[in-house]
């Protein structure tokens, strides 16, 4: 992300928008300029605020001249009245910012936006956490925090010494170069991000562990987790297994995302192949 | 995508917050989609909804090329037809109810309508509870939030997150929530004006922003 120098005014209007408080206005310049090694490319400042084309040097005489009348002009908060965002082509490994934080931008290993996976949004239909087992999304860096690699890092070797497996159409897998071992890509170790999930599975006898772990390892990287965990509920509906469990360990948990059921198969070629199968 | 699980708040706080949305499995259920992914917006639009989105536009969207004259008269009315038609690809779609009986009724006609997707509600565990009983679906799975770890005491305080994380992709910095929060304190913005300001910053339109000026609201009171 860059900001044209010869378009902003310095207003400030953008420098609370970024997430990652990568943008400051240079006292030596008058111009807000971005703090590249913070910056994760996330897109908040280019497309979240709303544009002017308002010509910049009448906007500067204008502000010279309200700022010696003591005039203070009320600007809608969210608008750059200049357009003076520019978003540039990024090459690896800077273009992993952009494709862990920009929620726009589709990650290529899972055809999904973002960071994430279908999760147990489609255990309805494409059967991810069965009976009994539990699945966990282990979310780095946000809210508002950010991440780098290597901190994830830690946590993948973590729970892969523990014997605990990856689940494989997750961007942070498709990153490792050795899944036994969680070890993730080189080149991207100290590149920074907005967020990004680790996702495993496990037996529902591991839920007390896992969450130790991440907890233990949370406390030596400098960031902030937030786990969801899944189960499937069973033909009544009701969760009777991980619900109360969660409640014995003492985890509040009072909010969830509750696959309703109504999902199933209707690509043609996916029907041929279950009716091979069923054959 | 849309990351609503980890939104900060007491179950309390859920009550004016139901997220229906729907979600093609890749290679699955993913062909010839997209007709009913627009037609499964068209229905959340028909129950008052306070936000849609498709994954890359919300109900209120920022506006490029603005004329000065903006500043006094800012659009503040959700266009959910410009969300349906730019319904383009295999996605997640979703709206965003702030009454239970809206949000009740909205998936009773998507059960009905019988589409074939997988269709999740984001709320409190309880909400889902009683809006699927209502319907009479027995729920799938479900994937509870468990509470931020932050050992290193970098979250900002409960009002700044729970406006901040109504974006699930982390669009709405912490310092702009303040921001809205403080500018209407001081009086600078009505509460209502803050919540259009925000929402336009999460372009999945998953932002509640009937729940943001609640929240603006109370904690305005709070302060009092």
């Amino acid at each position: 992300m860059k900001i044209n120098q010869q378009k902003c005014v310095g207003c400030g209007n953008c420098v609370p928008v970024c997430p990652m408080g990568a943008i400051y206005v240079d006292q030596s310049t008058t111009r807000a300029t971005i703090n590249d090694d913070a910056c994760v490319e996330c897109g908040a400042c280019f497309r979240g605020m709303s544009t002017e084309n308002l010509n910049p040097t009448m906007v500067r005489t204008v502000r010279k001249v309200a700022k010696f009348l003591r005039f203070r002009f009320e600007p809608e908060p969210d608008v750059c009245p200049t357009s003076a965002f520019e978003m540039h082509d990024l090459e690896m490994p800077r273009l992993i910012r952009q494709i862990f934080s920009d929620p726009v931008v589709e990650h290529k290993s899972t055809g999904i936006k973002g960071r994430g996976t279908e999760e147990v949004k489609t255990n309805d239909v494409n059967p991810r956490v069965g009976a009994g087992e539990v699945g966990y999304t282990i979310e780095f860096g946000r809210p508002g925090v950010g991440v780098r690699f290597f901190e994830i890092q830690n946590m993948t070797r973590e729970l892969a010494r523990n014997g605990i497996t990856f689940e494989k159409k997750n961007p942070i897998t498709h990153l490792m170069t050795n899944t036994s071992t969680g070890d993730l890509r080189e080149d991207i170790l100290q590149e920074k991000i907005l967020s990004a999930i680790v996702e495993i599975k496990t037996e529902i006898t591991r839920v007390e562990e896992v969450l130790r772990i991440v907890h233990d390892v949370n406390d030596k990287i400098d960031t902030v987790t937030a786990v969801g965990i899944s189960t499937r509920c069973d033909e009544n509906g009701e969760d009777k297994i991980l619900d109360p469990l969660l409640e014995e360990l003492g985890f509040v948990h009072v909010r969830a995302k509750t696959n309703m059921g109504l999902g199933r198969v209707t690509n043609q070629i996916e029907l041929k192949k279950i009716e091979e199968i069923n054959i | 995508m849309t990351n609503t699980l980890h939104r900060y708040g007491s179950a309390e706080s859920f009550r004016d917050d139901y997220i229906i949305f729907a979600i093609p499995a890749k290679g699955l259920n993913d062909d010839d989609c997209i007709p009913k992914l627009k037609d499964f917006l068209r229905i959340c639009a028909k129950h008052n909804p306070a936000n849609i989105g498709n994954g890359n536009r919300s109900s209120l969207a920022p506006e490029k090329g603005l004329k000065p004259s903006a500043h006094w008269t800012r659009n503040k009315k959700p266009d959910w037809n410009k969300v349906i038609d730019e319904v383009g690809k295999s996605g997640t779609v979703s709206a965003v109810f702030a009454h239970e009986n809206d949000a009740q009724a909205c998936f009773d006609e998507v059960v009905k309508a019988d589409f074939g997707l997988s269709v999740n509600m984001s709320t409190s565990v309880e909400n889902a509870k009683r809006v699927a009983k209502a319907c009479g679906v027995s729920r799938h799975s479900v994937e509870y939030a468990l509470p931020f770890n932050d050992p290193h005491d970098h979250l900002p305080n409960s009002q700044v997150l729970e406006l901040s994380t109504m974006c699930g992709h982390g669009m709405v910095s912490f310092n702009f929530a303040k921001k809205m929060l403080d500018m209407v304190r001081e009086g600078r913005r009505t509460p209502e004006d803050a919540a259009a300001t925000l929402v336009r910053f999460c372009p999945c339109g998953v932002y509640n922003p009937v729940r943001a000026k609640r929240l603006i609201e109370e904690a305005c009171k709070e302060q009092r």
